[in-house]
């Protein structure tokens, strides 16, 4: 009984880390059939936030009271600079190559790669500075009311804050730099994240210890998810994004800006990539590479679970994450010693984590053999889609 | 109508020339270590060449074909390593002693025939790209999901052969460069210049292949499935079949590719299988020009020696070259180089830039005796 309550768990916080990481994607995947490669460089841009705004903490003198709190700030700041980044792909790539998934995947794939490198080689302030001034210069014309923005005048203010938010970003970056010097320069090696005191250690229940950074993982997604829930069933916005996945040229008919829709959705998507990264950063050292670690899971996450459909996802992560507990940690042996010996040795013989992804891929392969569209498939009577 | 005729041809054959003059020439112009960095790229042109049927030709995107060149890779090493195990205790390859293995495993018996392992290095990847493109198109499955499949089967792939080190060397992989092949050292001079005829050779060779594919009515439909698959399935023809045979003919390529790039570089290793280097395969066919053979041959060769030079200049910044290449070519120029070429891409840039006034801005038009336009 312990066994298995203590597999259950490992198994639900392997499963809610790929639940976080993956709700992104999907809604993405769902609402524009956009496979977002760099949804993996998005949670290390959500990771790395999470090492500064831990560095800011401890440095700056003001806000050192408040250093045990500063993973509720990283969530925050994760989700926008992550948002921000999002957008700014969505604007600039993305938004050209709707219609063509599989050129969207390879720009996705360049755009990772630049991230990649970008990490490494610009120090992280100034990096900090750029996400900044992307940000305010985004966002700065949604403030502006409309009249200001016409004719030339309009794109003489536009070009201001531009402007404005450059020299904000060049700022940030300089005070960040000098505050913080670990930040002002570059550097390809991995970083860590502390937890701070209260996460650290675990909580006995029922004679097994429960890690706290495995429950706060836990917690971060269900808040994440119950959000999401609420922004899609709840909001005006949200239903406007369910209409514009289930039919887009009749939501665009029927008056629904389906260009704000597409910026709102890659948006948030992102932005939970970021959120997701702070739950990776919090299981282990920070890299380049960190987001490139849980990406083709996501991807399995979205096919298993059919496109479109958060229930599918959540089921779809939870199962992936027990199934790897179970075979990757070889508790299937222990909670079942008597089981004929030839299926015992098959079992041992994936029991390492690399082997059991090994037997859940092939697992998935051939559950798509009987279901080829997921989970929950969406219904429609298109022949193509 | 001759070959010869139109300029789509034109600018083939100078290609051609351009390409054959280079091979002659090579061997006697570059030094050892250069002649073996081009021996390897054209061994890389032949996967290339796959990618560019599957993808190019019939719009599936694999993102992994280093699953088969991988496979070819290991094929060839494993007769290289038993090849030169005598000299080892119970005659089986150095590593497995570092294992405590005394029993060479079973699958590696047949690998001691040289007739066995040239049919396994391009039939093994075939059948195994078969066998998983026929699962996966009999379902329909598609589109991006296609690649993602490929790429999560490519990551299993990947993390069997990096954890099994009883088996096949886990993730130090296997060596080639100090084995012996009819009696000289594999990694010797003499030897590298022989692979870089054979890779020559081969890919040559594999042009004239893929090209007799595409060229009838197998290609057509191969087109058919790219740009209508629905539509071909309601004409009669069933496109489960042509597109496992083109995945598993790819397979094959990537096979000899993997087998001939192993013996050049020294080594076979899961990195063979990691994710980038499967979809950089992709973009050089994109740059290369899809849908045109001599344009995956041209960006294979071209992207890797521009990355040898870049990376040996400037390390750090090729990462942003490379995320920039794929940018740039899916937004700017999706044909490709010589696609852009053929359509007349370099008379339009110098007249944007002011050089050439002349442009043709509609084609000329046929008129019959009547005065009205032939459609």
């Amino acid at each position: 009984m312990q066994l298995i309550l203590e597999s259950l768990f490992n198994g639900v916080a392997i499963g809610s880390v790929l639940l976080v990481a993956a709700l992104g994607l999907a809604i993405v995947f769902g609402l524009m059939g956009v496979i977002n490669l760099a949804h993996g460089e998005l949670m290390m841009l959500g990771a790395y936030s999470t090492y500064i705004t831990q560095l800011i903490f401890k440095q700056v003198s003001f806000l050192k009271p408040f250093y045990d709190s500063y993973v509720i700030v990283a969530i925050g700041i994760a989700f926008l600079v992550s948002g921000t980044v999002g957008i700014l792909l969505e604007r600039t790539v993305i938004r050209r190559l709707y219609g063509s998934p599989l050129e969207t995947l390879l720009a996705t794939w360049g755009v990772s790669l630049i991230l990649q490198q970008f990490v490494r080689s610009v120090p992280l302030a100034y990096g900090s500075g750029l996400v900044i001034a992307l940000f305010f210069g985004l966002f700065a014309p949604l403030f502006i009311s409309d009249d200001l923005l016409q004719g030339a005048k309009g794109k003489l203010i536009r070009a201001s804050t531009w402007g404005f938010s450059a020299l904000l970003g060049v700022a940030t970056g300089g005070i960040l730099s000098s505050l913080v010097s670990k930040l002002s320069r570059a550097s390809a090696r991995n970083v860590d994240v502390t937890a701070p005191a209260w996460m650290r250690g675990g909580i006995d229940f029922v004679g097994i210890t429960f890690p706290k950074t495995r429950l706060l993982i836990i917690f971060i997604t269900l808040i994440s998810v119950l959000v999401v829930i609420f922004f899609l069933d709840k909001t005006a916005w949200g239903m406007r994004i369910r209409a514009v996945t289930q039919n887009r040229p009749m939501s665009d008919c029927l008056g629904i800006s389906t260009e704000t829709v597409d910026i709102i959705t890659f948006g948030i998507g992102s932005g939970l990539a970021g959120v997701a990264g702070v739950a990776v950063s919090l299981l282990g050292s920070v890299g380049p590479n960190v987001g490139g670690n849980y990406i083709v899971g996501c991807f399995m996450v979205v096919v298993l679970g059919g496109v479109g459909n958060l229930l599918g996802t959540i089921l779809a992560s939870f199962s992936i994450g027990i199934m790897t507990d179970l075979i990757g940690a070889g508790r299937l042996l222990t909670i079942w010693p008597e089981m004929p010996s030839p299926l015992y040795s098959t079992i041992d013989f994936f029991a390492t984590t690399s082997m059991a992804r090994v037997m859940i891929f092939a697992l998935i392969v051939i559950f798509l053999q009987f279901r080829p569209t997921g989970m929950f498939p969406q219904k429609g009577r298109m022949v193509e889609s | 109508m001759t070959i010869f005729s139109t300029k789509k041809s034109w600018i083939n054959l100078t290609i051609w020339v351009l390409i054959i003059v280079l091979i002659i020439a090579a061997p006697s112009l570059l030094p050892v270590f250069r002649l073996n960095l081009l021996g390897r790229y054209l061994s890389l042109a032949i996967v290339a060449l796959g990618v560019d049927l599957i993808w190019g030709f019939t719009g599936m995107l694999s993102l992994g074909q280093g699953i088969f060149f991988a496979l070819g890779g290991y094929c060839a090493a494993m007769f290289l390593q038993l090849n030169s195990a005598g000299e080892f205790p119970n005659s089986i390859p150095e590593f497995f002693g570092l294992y405590g293995v005394e029993k060479l495993p079973f699958f590696w018996e047949p690998f001691k025939s040289l007739i066995f392992t040239l049919i396994s290095i391009w039939l093994l990847p075939a059948i195994i790209a078969g066998l998983l493109g026929y699962l996966v198109f009999r379902n329909r499955i598609k589109g991006v999901y296609f690649s993602i499949l490929t790429q999560a089967a490519l990551l299993v792939f990947f993390n069997f052969f990096n954890g099994q080190q009883k088996l096949i060397n886990g993730t130090n992989g296997l060596k080639t460069d100090v084995t012996q092949l009819f009696g000289q050292m594999v990694g010797s001079e003499i030897m590298q210049r022989w692979f870089f005829w054979i890779s020559a050779v081969l890919v040559i060779l594999a042009w004239f292949f893929a090209r007799w594919i595409v060229r009838d009515r197998f290609g057509n439909i191969l087109i058919g499935i790219r740009d209508d698959e629905a539509r071909v399935r309601f004409t009669g023809y069933n496109p489960v079949i042509f597109k496992t045979i083109i995945f598993s003919i790819a397979g094959g390529l990537a096979g000899i590719s993997g087998a001939l790039y192993t013996v050049q570089s020294g080594i076979v290793s899961p990195q063979f299988m990691t994710v980038p280097f499967s979809i950089e395969m992709v973009i050089w066919v994109a740059v290369g020009g899809r849908g045109t053979l001599l344009g995956a041959i041209l960006g294979a060769v071209l992207i890797n020696y521009a990355k040898s030079l870049v990376s040996e200049a400037l390390p750090a910044s090729w990462m942003f070259i490379q995320g920039g290449l794929f940018i740039l070519v899916v937004t700017a120029l999706p044909e490709g180089v010589l696609g852009w070429i053929r359509k007349d891409g370099p008379k339009k840039l110098l007249f944007l830039i002011g050089i050439n006034k002349k442009l043709e801005t509609y084609p000329s038009l046929e008129i019959n005796e009547q005065g009205e336009v032939k459609s």
